[in-house]
């Protein structure tokens, strides 16, 4: 019962996306219908028929949804054609990248704490880093490791690490200097040693703040993954899904490829959301 | 050097050479090109064993001095002498336990683990540092709430497991300032009695900030009278009550005469304008 309650407003949302999205299937795929009907045929067969086109503008959701399953099922999960496979393939890479972000932005927030002076003069080159259009320096980093004997996950994942671990660094700066001054004074009436300080107050102190960011940080990498899959060549990947869906036209294969991306992201924040809860528990309840 | 070392030691090893021995002692706060005189001329020796209130209106410097003991904050001019050594030869000793205005427990550590804070940064054994806690935790009178987080404690609680970390280690001086300041005065009755008693039983010395003149008057053995702008010592009052005070000690002439003289004190310290 209550958990009927907490899924009423997400279904109607759902149902109301849902009907405008028929709708809006209608008005742009009506052209085409109109032209591909026999003369004489009924509005009513023109209007049902712009939820059945082979190459619609706008697939109706039941075409995606039969798409996605299609894709999915209907192949070997190993095989090229197979969603599964490119869904891996995007999933692994990342995973990679989240993982390096994760590493690099602790680091860099460690770094930034530790040292004042790297605040004021690392901090404006972090934000630059972020403005550059990672799309535009995706190919050149892609082609520069590629000479240099790096192929395969390592790029793509340091094109995702990059685009996602901003959030961590920032999130993870914060956490770590959010120890109010009683708190560091009571470290110093023991005498405690700098590392002592860090593990015992600033880390356990940064975790609560470090969710938000970890969140966002791996939204951003499955981005980065889908962007750095583009000009490598397409060869695997939602990217890669992306790319020659829109070469040939294939729009039910882009928005299963999209639809896909959505629910791994899905996946990926409700796993933070499990870690947070869990690490909640263990603290009695409260972060 | 050697000739150093060897005072050093000489300072330290008398039983009855004072714990806490300032001359002259001067702290300046300065920010923003303006600057702040908060000890002036600060002389005060504190003997062994001793129940020292420093009392005070706001202002006065008493935090200050009490900071200035733990080394958290540096003096200007004059010495300032801990168990012989200098505050900051003290400190790493690690001569004594500091409970704040506020309790400052880790709220991600229960009870249990706050207490053996000091014990980990200290290096004691696992078994060590879980039998401290026990012991003063049942001290404080929590035994029962070891498991707890302390934001499930209501702020008295909170404050006697401060008090509780500060004792772990078994210091010989307990610098404590206005622990009791944010509680009621039901609660405060209560851990006051406690405290005394506390002192009573490990004969250790406490230095304790307090602006209740009650309070102030129920714990010590001796009471330093602070006036502020800049922070003086006005007064240095013995307080001769017996050693067995309960609580209802309050309500004696002999209390009332000398809280009559500690406010009388503070009232020459301070002026108005």
């Amino acid at each position: 019962m209550i958990r009927l309650r907490a899924a009423a407003p997400l279904l109607l949302v759902l149902g109301m996306l849902c009907v405008l999205w028929y709708g809006a299937a209608v008005w742009l795929n009506l052209d085409q219908a109109r032209a591909l009907a026999d003369d004489g045929a009924s509005a009513r067969a023109i209007v049902l028929a712009t939820f059945a086109l082979d190459r619609p503008l706008l697939p109706a959701p039941h075409q995606i949804l039969f798409e996605l399953l299609r894709s999915s099922l209907f192949y070997p999960p190993d095989s090229p054609r197979s969603l599964l496979h490119h869904t891996w393939v995007t999933a692994e890479t990342a995973l990679a990248g989240f993982a390096l972000a994760l590493c690099f932005g602790t680091a860099l927030a460690l770094a930034i704490v530790r040292f004042r002076v790297l605040d004021r003069s690392l901090m404006l080159w972090i934000i630059a880093s972020q403005t550059v259009p990672v799309l535009a320096i995706a190919p050149m980093v892609v082609v520069v490791l590629g000479n240099l004997g790096f192929t395969g996950l390592l790029p793509k994942a340091l094109i995702a690490g990059w685009l996602s671990f901003f959030p961590v660094t920032i999130g993870m700066a914060k956490g770590l200097r959010s120890p109010d001054p009683m708190q560091r004074d009571l470290l110093r009436t023991y005498c405690a040693s700098e590392a002592q300080v860090f593990r015992l107050l600033r880390l356990p102190a940064s975790i609560g703040f470090l969710f938000p960011s970890v969140k966002l940080a791996a939204s951003l990498a499955l981005v980065g993954a889908i962007v750095a899959e583009l000009p490598t060549g397409a060869q695997a990947g939602l990217g890669a899904r992306l790319l020659t869906g829109s070469y040939y036209g294939q729009t039910m294969q882009i928005w299963a490829a999209l639809v896909m991306a959505a629910m791994l992201a899905m996946a990926a924040i409700a796993l933070i959301d499990l870690a947070q809860a869990m690490l909640r528990r263990q603290r009695g309840g409260r972060l | 050097m050697v000739l150093e070392a060897a005072r050093r030691y000489a300072a330290v090893a008398p039983a009855t050479a004072p714990v806490v021995s300032a001359r002259g002692l001067g702290l300046v706060f300065a920010a923003g090109g303006e600057s702040t005189v908060a000890l002036d001329s600060i002389d005060l020796d504190i003997a062994r064993g001793a129940f020292v209130a420093l009392i005070g209106p706001s202002g006065c410097g008493k935090t200050t001095l009490l900071r200035a003991i733990a080394d958290l904050e540096q003096p200007s001019s004059g010495t300032l002498r801990v168990n012989g050594v200098s505050t900051a030869e003290a400190r790493r000793a690690r001569a004594y336990g500091y409970v704040f205005q506020a309790p400052a427990l880790y709220p991600w550590r229960t009870i249990e683990r706050n207490v053996m804070l000091p014990l980990e940064i200290m290096g004691l054994a696992k078994a060590e540092r879980e039998a401290r806690a026990r012991r003063y935790l049942d001290l404080v009178g929590l035994g029962a709430f070891r498991r707890r987080f302390p934001w499930q404690l209501s702020g008295g609680m909170q404050q006697r497991a401060s008090i509780a970390r500060a004792l772990s280690f078994e210091p010989a001086l307990l610098l404590m300032d206005e622990p009791f300041g944010a509680l009621d005065e039901i609660t405060r009755d209560g851990l006051n009695l406690h405290l005394h008693d506390l002192w009573r039983r490990t004969g250790m010395s406490v230095v304790f900030v307090t602006h209740s003149i009650p309070e102030a008057v129920y714990l010590s053995t001796r009471i330093v009278v602070m006036s502020p702008r800049p922070g003086r010592i006005a007064a240095v009052i013995d307080n001769d009550l017996p050693v067995e005070r309960p609580l209802d000690l309050r309500e004696t002439p002999e209390f009332l005469r000398l809280a009559h003289r500690v406010r009388a004190a503070l009232r020459a310290g301070h002026s108005y304008d």
